[in-house]
């Protein structure tokens, strides 16, 4: 039972890891790349614009994709790791 | 045959299927009719999610906002994608493995409280209610553009149109419909899209023409675009914006009310397992990004379309002629969302941004002023006919319009009607109600939700996206922060909870009802909403994010000053956090 209980905690613990990591991030690439970074991305042009107004319009959706099933496929792992899954 | 039979064909054949899945699926218990018996797939449920999510806001309104604001308006593509990161990571899985119905049981649950479950409650109807009000507006432009009606005629047979198709099915009836409403509306939205970016980009996939070369001029197409709204004394589309602090507040306000709104939430519950909810989160985004991905090109190939057909010598050159102008033209200023008025009685259409800076150039071509004005609302409906796309794609665009704004309002009236009859009525005012009578009063508050938020929907507080972003703003000041804190916080209690999501809902009400008007009412705000009156320069569709803020330091502080929760609640939180042993979404 105590057994259990630590795997449980690392389990949690891995998963709040995984969790801040996607969500740096997420935070990146929206509120970074494509709001106040904008201007020193300004220098890198994207078909008539610049990098921050890609990002701002399509790159951050994109990652956010990208995001979602990587976590759920760390997930997946780390539950059968922990004989947690279903 | 006329546009008008065209149109007619398109929605009531789109209709007829809606309604035949609808009774082919027809809700035979309580438990179907709110949660679909939780056996639906990942990739099913990431579709119907989609449909569900994506409103009148996003397919008829936010297009017309990007077009109108260009860079500064991206807020609207990352705020409304963003959120499923949020929903994937911190809510879903947690909240499918806790395995209850709706919202305000979690809260009421968790929170072993009345008290909160009531104050979820309200939240709940504060933030539904106003995004209904968001769709009313958004089915009332379609409904008046393809019966050709005024558009408040148009805002009532959307009502009553609503009110059939929602009280008639619960979620399984909903979950197949929405299957067949995302496909509506996605190929609704893309053919024309496709045909504009090969007229004016030679590439077939609009994302990829929006940063391609304009055939007609050889500059880049967003160039073009910044050149000709220049001209007109516009800001650059692609500037840059100064209020980085709102645009920030604003995005997160969007992303952190999507991961709130109680009707999207509750899509998770009807998975069969917590890791099927997590790739759900991921399908859902996948078909959202099939519309967002594609809303941006739509936005600025739709401006430039619409600058070429007023001026078509290009920007320097006399404008057009109001009696040679196109029949849509004509069309839209019969619903009184496109109007014209010849200032400087010169017969041409002046369309330009009348701005003091703009003067010297405005008065030197003889121009007393901007002469059309165009409800940003009307855009992405008017865009096929902008393009002289063929009638079958305007049939098309209108079906898939009201297909959006039908979805939506249905799940967030069954989020409303499960909240009153459910966790109202029988959880706390009368516990022993029959289910016959527990759907009764669901399908009665649907009704009464339908002609409030029509009545409001009537005068609404903004374009149809800009009244939903308010609703993901009260989403995200109340229910998000609860949830989150019952999930990652094993000592939250029921008081910290309770103080938290009433300040963040108050403080974020007040906040707008003084700039937009107590209740939405016209006329009643106390300050007017112009960015020189905001709170440092805080707009109140931005102020969710604030509102979570407050939410979150005031449930902390309440809850480190009263007593812990139980024993056996934090045993409950910590068996939330694991998958094992999840099972149906169940009603104890």
């Amino acid at each position: 039972m105590s057994n259990e209980k630590f795997d449980s905690t690392d389990y949690w613990a891995a998963n709040l890891r995984l969790i801040a990591g996607c969500l740096f991030v997420w935070a990146l690439v929206s509120y970074g790349f494509a709001i106040l970074l904008r201007p020193m991305l300004a220098g890198i042009p994207v078909g008539g614009t610049d990098l921050g107004f890609w990002f701002a319009q399509q790159g951050s959706i994109l990652t956010f994709i990208a995001l979602i099933f990587f976590y759920a496929w760390r997930m997946n792992k780390l539950d059968q790791k922990f004989g947690l899954g279903e | 045959m006329s546009q008008f039979a065209i149109n007619l064909i398109f929605v009531g054949g789109s209709f007829a299927i809606y309604i035949a899945i609808a009774i082919w699926a027809k809700a035979g218990s309580t438990k179907e009719f709110y949660v679909a018996g939780g056996g639906v797939n990942p990739i099913t449920n990431g579709m119907a999610t989609a449909a569900d999510w994506m409103s009148a806001a996003s397919f008829i309104s936010m297009a017309g906002l990007i077009a109108a604001g260009g860079y500064a308006n991206s807020t609207f593509l990352m705020g409304w994608t963003g959120g499923y990161v949020l929903l994937a990571m911190l809510l879903a899985p947690y909240l499918r493995k806790f395995g209850k119905f709706t919202v305000p049981d979690f809260i009421g649950d968790r929170f072993y409280s009345s008290t909160a479950r009531l104050v979820a409650v309200v939240c709940l109807i504060v933030a539904s209610v106003t995004y209904v009000i968001g769709q009313m507006t958004g089915a009332g432009v379609a409904f008046s553009r393809f019966l050709e009606v005024p558009s408040s005629t148009g805002i009532w047979i959307a009502a009553f149109i609503v009110f059939l198709y929602a009280v008639f099915g619960g979620m399984k009836g909903i979950t197949y419909t929405q299957v067949a409403q995302y496909v509506v509306l996605i190929i609704a939205y893309t053919i024309p899209a496709v045909f504009i970016s090969l007229q004016l980009t030679s590439n077939p996939i609009p994302m990829f023409g929006l940063f391609s070369t304009h055939t007609e001029s050889g500059m880049p197409l967003l160039s073009k675009l910044d050149e000709v709204v220049r001209e007109l004394g516009f800001q650059d589309y692609t500037a840059d914006v100064d209020n980085k602090l709102n645009m920030v507040l604003f995005t997160l306000s969007l992303m952190i009310g999507t991961a709130g709104l109680p009707h999207v939430i509750i899509r998770f519950f009807t998975v069969p397992k917590v890791a099927d909810a997590r790739w759900s989160a991921g399908w859902a985004l996948v078909f959202i990004a099939l519309l967002y991905l594609t809303a941006p090109a739509v936005a600025s190939m739709a401006r430039l379309n619409l600058f070429t057909t007023i001026y078509p010598d290009g920007p320097t050159e006399p404008a057009l002629l109001y009696e040679d102008r196109p029949e849509w033209m004509q069309t839209w200023e019969a619903t009184g969302l496109l109007i014209y008025n010849d200032l400087n009685n010169d017969g041409r259409i002046q369309y330009y941004n009348a701005t003091p800076g703009f003067a010297d150039e405005a008065a030197s071509r003889g121009w007393a002023g901007n002469e059309l004005s165009v409800n940003n609302d009307i855009l992405v409906l008017a865009n096929p006919e902008i393009a002289n796309l063929p009638g079958w794609v305007i049939g098309l665009i209108a079906a898939g319009g009201i297909a959006a704004a039908l979805s939506t309002a249905a799940g967030l009236l069954l989020a409303i009607s499960s909240a009153i009859s459910h966790d109202l009525i029988k959880k706390t005012l009368k516990p022993d109600i029959s289910e016959k009578g527990e759907m009764l009063a669901a399908r009665i508050s649907m009704g009464g939700a339908i002609l409030l938020a029509t009545y409001l929907g009537l005068n609404p507080p903004g374009f149809a996206a800009q009244t939903v972003a308010l609703a993901f703003g009260l989403a995200a000041s109340s229910i998000f922060p609860a949830l989150m804190m019952g999930i990652f916080s094993t000592k939250m209690n029921d008081k910290g909870a309770i103080a938290g999501m009433l300040a963040g809902l108050i403080s974020t009400l007040l906040y707008i009802f003084t700039y937009l008007g107590w209740l939405f009412i016209p006329g009643t705000n106390m300050l007017a909403n112009v960015e020189s009156n905001w709170l440092l320069g805080i707009s109140p569709l931005s102020f969710g994010a604030v509102g979570a803020m407050l939410n979150f330091a005031v449930a902390f502080a309440v809850a480190k000053v009263t007593a812990e929760p139980p024993a056996e609640i934090q045993h409950l939180v910590e068996s939330v956090r694991y998958p094992k042993g999840a099972g149906a979404a169940s009603n104890h």
